[in-house]
């Protein structure tokens, strides 16, 4: 048998990750399929939780899902929900999730675990890296770029943190592609030559709807609506406060400040929620400290209650079909995606909804991930027949006159867009301009959200309303938007400074990256100087072991000086952490040392042949 | 006309959205970032402008609305931007209409006025698709004129409908909104 080597040149492998609210996973394309990469345990699922030890190691995973409950005060989970948002954005969250926000939290939130801090974008970044290292691991070579998915209904902000996880990870992030989208990629309804698909994609804690049209290989995206805080996590929190309650009354003791008490309860009722998607009833059993809480839980109570969470699904995608200007009778093909979806309650309501029987073949909660490894294949130029066209889910609008706003780009529209507005100057001499840029469907600046204020600064000193600013905002294949503004009848490009209203600077994230690259650097770095030391070690005993010889004193006075100096210099910087200078005293030492060792070895054969005369 | 530019098209009012459809299909698979994404930063950089060009195009020449204005801008006849501050003389007795029936939240009256209003939506529709076609044939100042007037009617009637049409879907307001002046 042989082989033959084509000498093909190796295309940096691009992964897929769906980076999840409950649980994240890796991708990547195969020979016909794509396939999701396992961790270590064999577990294709790494769950979105960190514990950071405080020996400043991180256990994510499994491993920190167990320390859950162990160290509930070191071990952050659903970090999604608060990527790209403001404290005040999560004051609701908080009284449902053990999250610690740090002070100083002013426009991205600092988390608290022990004594330690963390934004959002460093703890998915750690998850992220926690996935590149296992897709390394199991494909045996580095992997360094990645398509990561989002939420279709995420914002600039959202996406933005996203983005910034993965460079913080080492990953260059070559595309955010949304969710639903990606299913849609994975199901392959590309061999359908033409037809409508609804996506319903119900996730941990975000929930998406988006309608497409596909045509010859283009997935082209209709529409997509959605709620960025509705998810599986709704309906834990709801039977977690009943059980809570319940509890409480049986007991006669509310463990609701109790973490740990708190979180083995959050597991039973989980535990129960699945096991009702299979079977007509659960149980809820809770055991601590000795005591045992027990209840059933039947299918029929279940839906009951959690009704009006799925309720909230239904009228988002009404709105998508009115949006994509399609009815429900035109829909020919329904996707599910999301652990959620395997609620029975779920799929009846949906399939009542769209009036077809949903796609469920593939594993929901693997056909992100699974779509974002076909993505990464589309952009390594391996899919020439698949394109997706998708859209900004929110309308992009500047703050005008009154606290108004004017939309300069519509939600629904293709993506990348871009829209060109002129602005000017309301003073005599006014060098600069403010821009706020805001995304969401309202009128007023107050009820929608607040993206960046953008400073064009360096404008020429001019009457009022002379200046013609020419500012153009493109939304990029990503659904980031970036601003460039010129001088129109300079053609002066203008310096445009941004000042994110949430999330990171770039210098901030910057910082991020360059603390992990110096920590490998120096990793590096410290290695070299050890393996130096050891060398040092070497020439340092073999140098003390000549002084104790009868050549060290033969040797006239100066040359023991300059040895000694020599000697003495290397040990000032043995323990400096410069392995070059290390090694150049290594080097003085041989160097004066020459003369000695010479004679040492003159000495020891004259001995020898001394002994043989004997 | 750059949004005509981007499909090889001749700058026309009238178009056949299914040939403009597939045109847009087209010029999306050669300049989509996705196919570039191997490519030089500045081949990147040139098939994102490409590709924004092309959807801003699209958004702008499918809509027949928007088309139009399009035309207008880039012949220097922007289309009015104060939003019916002077009711068209014909439209002022049933305007006025509406307006009291908005006050009096008459909803019979309303609704009357509605479908009275979305008939004349039709007509400009139709006086628009005429006049698409005249400009088409001889492009010139004096066949665009007479499109920017019905744009304009177009907008003022489109506002009334829609106002009607917030005040028919929400009937329990118990004060209707005054017309928006």
């Amino acid at each position: 048998m042989f082989e033959i080597d084509f000498g093909k040149p190796k295309n940096d492998i691009i992964v897929g990750i769906d980076l999840g609210t409950t649980n994240s996973l890796v991708a990547a394309m195969g020979p016909t399929a794509p396939f999701i990469i396992p961790g270590p345990d064999s577990d294709p699922l790494v769950p979105s939780v960190v514990t950071a030890l405080a020996n400043g190691d991180f256990l994510v995973g499994n491993p920190a899902r167990r320390a859950l409950v162990t160290h509930p005060k070191l071990t952050v989970y659903s970090v999604k929900r608060l990527m790209g948002r403001g404290v005040a954005d999560v004051r609701d969250e908080l009284k449902l999730f053990p999250f610690r926000i740090a002070e100083g939290s002013d426009s991205v939130i600092q988390l608290a675990l022990g004594n330690r801090t963390f934004t959002p974008p460093v703890i998915s970044g750690i998850i992220l890296r926690r996935l590149k290292q296992n897709a390394e691991e199991h494909l045996g070579e580095p992997v360094t770029k990645a398509v990561i998915t989002v939420p279709a209904y995420f914002n600039d902000a959202q996406r933005q943190a996203t983005k910034d996880a993965g460079r913080i990870a080492g990953l260059e992030v070559l595309r955010l592609v949304n969710e639903p989208t990606a299913a849609a990629l994975a199901y392959g309804l590309d061999k359908r030559k033409q037809g409508v698909v609804a996506v319903y994609d119900l996730g941990g804690g975000t929930f998406d709807i988006s309608i497409l049209r596909l045509q010859d290989g283009i997935f082209e995206v209709m529409a997509t609506v959605g709620d960025t805080h509705l998810g599986g996590d709704d309906i834990d929190n709801l039977l977690l406060r009943i059980a809570l309650e319940d509890l409480a009354s049986e007991w006669g003791e509310d463990v609701s400040t109790n973490q740990e008490a708190v979180q083995l309860l959050r597991r039973a009722v989980i535990e129960a929620k699945h096991t009702l998607s299979a079977l007509p009833v659960a149980h809820i059993v809770f055991e601590y400290k000795e005591r045992r809480y027990a209840r059933e839980l039947t299918r029929d109570v279940f839906n009951r209650l959690i009704m009006p969470v799925v309720d909230r699904t239904l009228a988002p995608c009404r709105q998508a079909m009115a949006d994509a200007k399609v009815t429900a009778a035109e829909i020919d093909e329904v996707v599910l995606v999301g652990g959620s979806t395997r609620i029975p309650l779920v799929r009846e309501a949906v399939e009542r909804l769209f009036r077809a029987k949903p796609h469920t073949e593939l594993n929901p909660d693997q056909v992100v991930a699974l779509g974002a490894a076909v993505q990464a294949s589309i952009l390594s130029g391996a899919e020439e027949e698949k394109l997706l066209l998708d859209v900004t889910p929110l309308s992009l609008g500047i703050e005008t006159m009154g606290g108004l706003v004017s939309k300069i780009i519509h939600r629904n529209s293709t993506i990348p867009a871009s829209a060109t507005e002129t602005f000017t100057t309301a003073v005599e001499g006014q060098t600069n301009v403010l821009i706020h840029v805001v995304q969401g469907e309202r009128e007023m600046v107050k009820d929608c959200r607040s993206l960046a204020r953008f400073d064009l600064k360096g404008i020429d000193p001019m009457p009022a309303g002379i200046p013609r600013i020419e500012v153009r905002f493109l939304i990029d294949a990503n659904g980031i938007l970036q601003v460039s503004a010129r001088e129109q009848r300079t053609g002066k490009e203008q310096t445009v400074e941004v000042k994110p209203s949430y999330g990171l600077t770039d210098e901030q994230v910057e910082a991020m990256i360059l603390e992990s690259i110096e920590k490998a650097e120096e990793d590096f770095a410290e290695r070299q100087v050890r393996e130096m030391r050891v060398e040092a070690d070497n020439v340092m005993h073999a140098v003390e072991k000549a002084k104790q010889s009868d050549t060290w004193y033969e040797l006239p006075q100066a040359e023991r000086e300059t040895v000694n100096r020599a000697l003495n210099e290397l040990m000032v910087v043995y323990h400096g952490d410069s392995h070059e200078l290390i090694r150049a005293k290594i080097e003085t030492l041989d160097e004066v040392t020459r003369p000695l060792a010479e004679s040492i070895m003159n000495a020891a054969v004259n001995t020898a042949l001394k002994g043989t005369k004997i | 006309m750059r949004y005509y530019d981007a499909f090889g098209l001749e700058p026309r009012l009238t178009l056949d959205s299914a040939d403009l459809q597939k045109r847009f299909y087209r010029q999306s698979r050669q300049w989509h970032p996705d196919r570039y994404s191997t490519k030089s930063p500045a081949e990147q950089a040139h098939a994102l402008e490409m590709t924004a060009l092309i959807n801003d195009a699209f958004r702008t020449l499918r809509d027949p609305v928007a088309r139009a204005e399009y035309v207008l801008s880039e012949n220097g006849l922007e289309a009015a931007t104060q939003r019916g501050k002077d009711v068209p003389a014909d439209l002022l007795e049933e305007v006025l209409e509406l307006n009291m029936a908005l006050e009096e939240a008459d909803r019979d009256q309303i609704e009357r006025s509605l479908k009275q209003f979305e008939r004349m939506l039709a007509e400009v529709d139709g006086q628009l698709a005429a006049q698409f076609a005249d400009w088409d044939a001889a492009p010139s100042a004096r066949t665009l004129q007479p499109v920017r007037a019905s744009l304009n009617r177009r907008k003022y009637i489109g506002n009334l409908v829609r106002d009607a049409k917030k005040a028919v879907d929400a009937p329990r307001t118990p004060s209707a909104q005054p017309l928006e002046s």
